[in-house]
């Protein structure tokens, strides 16, 4: 099976007297649905972070969708990044931007016509039950809301791989099972890889997805 | 009223900039008319032992433009009714021959010196007369007119520059966020910074189309045309199209180069 990730002898630290992550191996296979779980602090989010380009390794080396991070271009780290559907638990929505347009964003960047953009954003909406909210501000809705928005975001583009750094970490009941039911479906149907970063992982869930746990800079496998 | 605001503070500052430039180029020729009628008013008195030909004293010095002889009939005259015919006609023959010259243009010191050592290499010039002593105080107070205005304009140019780049970096921080989140998304750098460069860019054009309003209507304000009549100049002040398109491209190379700069000094934050 394709490898969309594969980390080897990772280090990962924003100074250069501590380290957050520690010599860590690990691979995820493409189409898989991945959680990475740890306590706060522990570097769930440094992981995120590097793999998507924003933190260089410090050690080691990181290979996402073929491309080694260590020694990315910037112009290639952005090639990468428009295969990559991101979602923050601070949302990281463009407030001045309707809630359509913050949808097309992605689909914009890779060069779709914008009637085609207009369409899917209209599917989207649809999809993350949001198609009575199309013309609102990021701010005129609820944080659930606001997540779905991001979720579809990070799905307008059909992307190859999706992170999602605790997608439900501020989010209601009816809202967290609507993110996790997105997600699910991304990797059952489009065949997408994704990875979540949460403290916990919910009951309803499928037990056979991968599973890492973060503790004193160590990456293990829990199944 | 934010948004208004927002651009005024650029646009004031781009036509601080602007306006001294312009200010400068309305000095600059005022100055080079000035020099212009100074030049046709003054002229250099060359004296010779013989008669010389007009366009071999024209030849000493391309500054000449024309050489008129004087003629010596009103000291003559003065002198005749003691003197017999035969003893002016000799007079006439013995006194040295005095040469006008005018000037191409309006010289500087330098040039009025190699003028007069020219004149005086040739053998049959005795004497040259030049009032470098009058024309030097002018000139050089002239010069000191125009090298204060250009020293105002630059320290205008640095101080507003220092502004708008302090303006953009406002705006920067403004738009941090969207930058940002487009570069999550891979937007390349022109894209993220679009917004940057259109606010950049419609100031520019605000600033100079403001600038044009207020030279355009300066040009033909009659006290500013009675103020240059009054010394005898008459220049364009604002040409509509040449100083239209060089104020123009001024605001908006400056826009361009700072917002450029704020754009390549932006950190990503994750």
């Amino acid at each position: 099976m394709n490898k969309v990730i594969i980390a080897r002898d990772l280090s990962l630290s924003y100074s250069s007297n501590e380290t957050i992550i520690n010599k860590a191996n690990f691979s995820i296979d493409s189409g898989s649905f991945v959680f990475i779980t740890g306590a706060s602090g522990s570097g769930k989010s440094t992981l995120v972070k590097s793999i998507f380009g924003a933190l260089k390794p410090k050690q080691g080396s990181l290979v996402v969708g073929g491309v080694e991070l260590n020694r990315v271009s910037r112009s290639k780290l952005n090639l990468l990044r428009r295969h990559i559907g991101i979602v923050f638990q601070d949302y990281k929505l463009i407030k001045e931007w309707t809630i359509d347009k913050n949808i097309m964003l992605p689909l914009l960047i890779n060069g779709y016509v914008k009637s085609v953009a207009n369409n899917q954003v209209d599917k989207l909406l649809k999809h993350v039950r949001l198609n009575h909210q199309s013309g609102k501000y990021p701010l005129e809705l609820s944080g659930g809301e606001q997540q779905r928005v991001a979720m579809a975001r990070a799905l307008s583009h059909n992307p190859i791989l999706i992170l999602a750094d605790e997608p439900t970490g501020n989010l209601d009941e009816y809202s967290s099972q609507l993110i996790w039911n997105l997600l699910e479906g991304a990797n059952s149907q489009l065949k997408t890889t994704v990875i979540v970063v949460t403290h916990h992982i919910p009951k309803t869930i499928s037990t056979d997805y991968k599973h890492f746990h973060i503790e004193y800079g160590s990456i293990n496998e829990i199944r | 009223m934010k948004s208004v605001k927002n651009h005024l503070s650029l646009v004031i500052a781009l036509l601080s900039i602007l306006f001294s430039m312009q200010v400068f180029f309305i000095v600059d020729r005022s100055i080079e008319a000035y020099k212009v009628n100074l030049a046709s008013s003054y002229s250099v008195i060359a004296v010779s032992k013989k008669p010389l030909e007009n366009g071999e004293i024209v030849k000493i010095n391309k500054i000449i433009s024309s050489v008129q002889e004087l003629s010596p009939d009103s000291v003559i005259k003065r002198l005749s009714s003691d003197m017999k015919n035969t003893n002016v006609e000799l007079l006439k023959l013995t006194l040295p021959k005095f040469y006008k010259l005018s000037l191409a243009y309006y010289p500087t010191s330098e040039e009025v010196k190699e003028l007069r050592a020219d004149l005086l290499a040739n053998n049959s010039i005795t004497k040259v007369e030049d009032f470098s002593h009058t024309h030097g105080t002018t000139y050089k107070l002239l010069l000191l007119f125009k090298n204060v205005v250009s020293l105002f304009a630059f320290v205008v140019l640095i101080v507003t520059v220092l502004l708008i780049f302090k303006e953009l970096r406002i705006w920067q921080y403004k738009h941090n966020e969207r930058m940002t989140i487009m570069g999550l998304f891979g937007a390349a750098l022109w894209l993220r910074s679009a917004v940057l460069f259109r606010l950049a860019i419609v100031d520019a054009l605000i600033a100079s189309f403001l600038a044009f309003g207020i030279f355009f209507y300066m040009s033909s304000h009659p006290w500013v045309l009675e103020q240059l009549g009054s010394i005898g100049i008459n220049i364009v002040i604002f040409n509509p199209i040449n100083d239209f398109l060089i104020i123009l491209g001024v605001a908006i190379s400056i826009s361009i180069v700072l917002a450029s700069l704020i754009v390549i000094g932006h950190k990503e934050e994750a």
